[in-house]
């Protein structure tokens, strides 16, 4: 258990040794900025909430997760390190888990700093704050999925720009496996219980609801499920690699 | 005590570890030698529980590393090959890192601490990013981290690989006062090192043991072990030198002019050799008798 904090504040500190945090915050915040503001009409629909703020999360995360997770794995079978961390005495499960909420936690502070915009928002209106709460948190679970898909492919290489982009890649089947584009590929051959099969994968429709602050029992599951899966995944593969 | 069983490691079609056997027990300093790809480190990772066999296993006090790894992992410290480090931390913190993760104790881990700092010298550098270290300085942290929790076992992959020659004796003198009832595993390429700091030689090539024993029994297997070479004042007839009992071979140095005598295996022959100058009043400037010469048989072993 302690291993987990001793391995988690190591990573999370290594965040901001190196601009990598500070680089991935200041992008967030920019675009999150120019999406809520310019792209998502935040003025002209004259409404005190958030929605436009929440539904480019996932479209933010697809991209700037990957770039968070890429190093976490690769970085150290590239460095070396890997060595090092996996001859003391922890196990990969400790590992893997200070690593993901290392990370996490950086995706956390990245969204509390968004605060202007609530801010902004409650001075101009007076939206209902639990809704806002309820996206945030809902908002921080799904960047968790994106998070542990990225750590997993992180995993299988130690080039990290090979990582980014298989992370993108993998994040993008499960943001658009719900949108019309793929459902109509699917449509004219598969099963409709297949179709709804791929559809209550995505990432799009168990935050849709959740952006409009609904917190329903079975998209939280279903956030927690995927990151369980990939993490334990990762795991896999990180096990996997010591025996080749 | 590390028990070894026919470990063998395969990375697809390769074999880089293959079939090896051995016991190591406390006062053992075990110097690992063998050419490069010989498949040193990748011994050692299997003995650090990082690489799991393809097959046979590594058994620490009677207990398999690939099932007790983290309870195992505990009595061992471990420098692996090129000192590897997270640079972006200062040498203090990585310490500090370290004996956290190795579950040391607010007081073990002070103590510890400032322990190391003391052997390895690391004052000066406490402060500094390791990636702003010099190789040797890099190496000295990671001999560090291995030593902090003051391991039962200690496996160095090439302790001494890029440091100067200062450094280098500095890290054998170490080596050697830590290693008191303790399990010492160092791989290296560097032939006098094995003299220097071990008390058992293992020599691998190719994944398989060519040789296990003391220092001294590897210098026996040299063709220059007890030879006697001998430098004349002036030419003289040596023709007879071959004939001295248990003389086998005879070379000459062309340009030094030097003659090596070589005894046959087993015999003494620097007496017999003295009173064959004597009696026939031979110039002799210089004579010597050489104690084998290790590089030879590494080439002989390992070829
Ligand atoms: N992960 C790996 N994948 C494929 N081949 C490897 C791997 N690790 C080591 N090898 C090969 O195994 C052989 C032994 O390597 P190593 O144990 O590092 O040798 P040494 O430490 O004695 O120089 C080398 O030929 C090396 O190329
Ligand atoms: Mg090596």
């Amino acid at each position: 258990m302690n291993a987990i904090f001793f391995i988690a504040r190591r990573e999370f500190a290594a965040f901001f040794a190196t601009p990598i945090a500070y680089v991935f915050i200041a992008i967030f915040l920019i675009l999150s900025g120019i999406f809520t503001f310019f792209v998502g009409d935040f003025y002209e629909r004259s409404q005190a909430d958030l929605t436009p703020f929440f539904n480019y999360h996932p479209w933010l995360y697809l991209f700037l997760v990957p770039a968070i997770a890429m190093r976490s794995w690769a970085e150290e079978r590239r460095s070396g390190t890997i060595e090092l961390l996996m001859t003391l005495p922890v196990t990969s499960v400790q590992v893997t888990l200070g690593k993901f909420f290392a990370a996490w936690l950086v995706l956390l502070l990245a969204l509390l700093l968004t605060f202007p915009i609530w801010w902004t928002v409650n001075y101009l209106g007076e939206p209902d704050n639990g809704i806002i709460l309820a996206a945030y948190t809902g908002s921080w679970l799904m960047a968790g999925a994106f998070l542990a898909i990225s750590m997993c492919m992180s995993a299988l290489t130690k080039n990290q720009v090979i990582a980014f982009v298989l992370a993108i890649l993998v994040c993008f089947l499960f943001v658009v496996s719900g949108s019309g584009i793929v459902l109509d590929a699917f449509e004219k051959w598969a099963a409709p219980g297949v179709l709804d099969t791929i559809a209550s994968f995505s990432f799009l429709n168990h935050f849709d609801t959740m952006a409009k602050g609904v917190l329903a029992l079975n998209d939280i599951l279903f956030f927690m499920v995927v990151i369980g899966i990939w993490l334990y995944a990762g795991l896999l593969i990180i096990e996997q690699k010591k025996a080749v | 005590m590390i028990s070894v069983k026919n470990l063998c490691k395969s990375f697809g079609n390769f074999v880089a570890v293959n079939d090896l056997s051995f016991d190591v027990n406390p006062g053992d300093i075990v110097g690992f030698l063998g050419p490069n790809g010989a498949g040193k480190s990748t011994t050692m990772k299997m003995l650090t529980g990082f690489l799991t066999p393809t097959s046979g296993h590594v058994r620490i006090d009677g207990r398999r590393v690939s099932k007790n790894t983290t309870q195992l992992q505990k009595l061992i410290g471990y420098l692996p090959e090129g000192a590897p480090a997270y640079d972006e931390m200062t040498v203090y913190q990585f310490l500090h890192f370290i004996a956290d993760v190795r579950g040391m104790t607010k007081k073990e881990k002070m103590a510890g601490l400032s322990q190391v700092i003391d052997q390895i010298e690391l004052h000066d550098v406490l402060d500094q990013p390791i990636e702003t270290l010099s190789k040797g300085f890099k190496r000295r942290v990671g001999l560090a981290q291995a030593i902090i929790h003051n391991p039962q076992i200690l496996i160095l992959d090439e302790p001494t690989d890029g440091l100067d020659p200062n450094q280098k004796q500095h890290v054998r003198n170490l080596i050697t006062s830590l290693s008191k009832d303790k399990i010492v595993v160092i791989s290296t390429h560097i032939l006098e090192e094995v003299s220097a700091v071990c008390n058992r030689v293992m020599i691998i090539a190719a994944g398989s043991k060519r040789f296990d024993g003391t220092p001294l029994e590897l210098q026996q297997q040299s063709r220059y072990y007890q030879s006697v070479t001998i430098k004349f004042s002036y030419a003289a007839d040596i023709t007879g030198l071959l004939e001295i009992d248990g003389v086998d071979d005879m070379k000459v140095n062309k340009h030094t002019g030097e003659v090596t005598l070589f005894p046959a295996k087993g015999q003494f022959i620097l007496g017999p050799v003295t009173e064959y100058i004597h009696h026939y009043k031979l110039p002799v400037d210089r004579l010597h008798v050489d104690q084998g010469r290790l590089d030879d048989v590494f080439m002989q072993i390992t070829s």
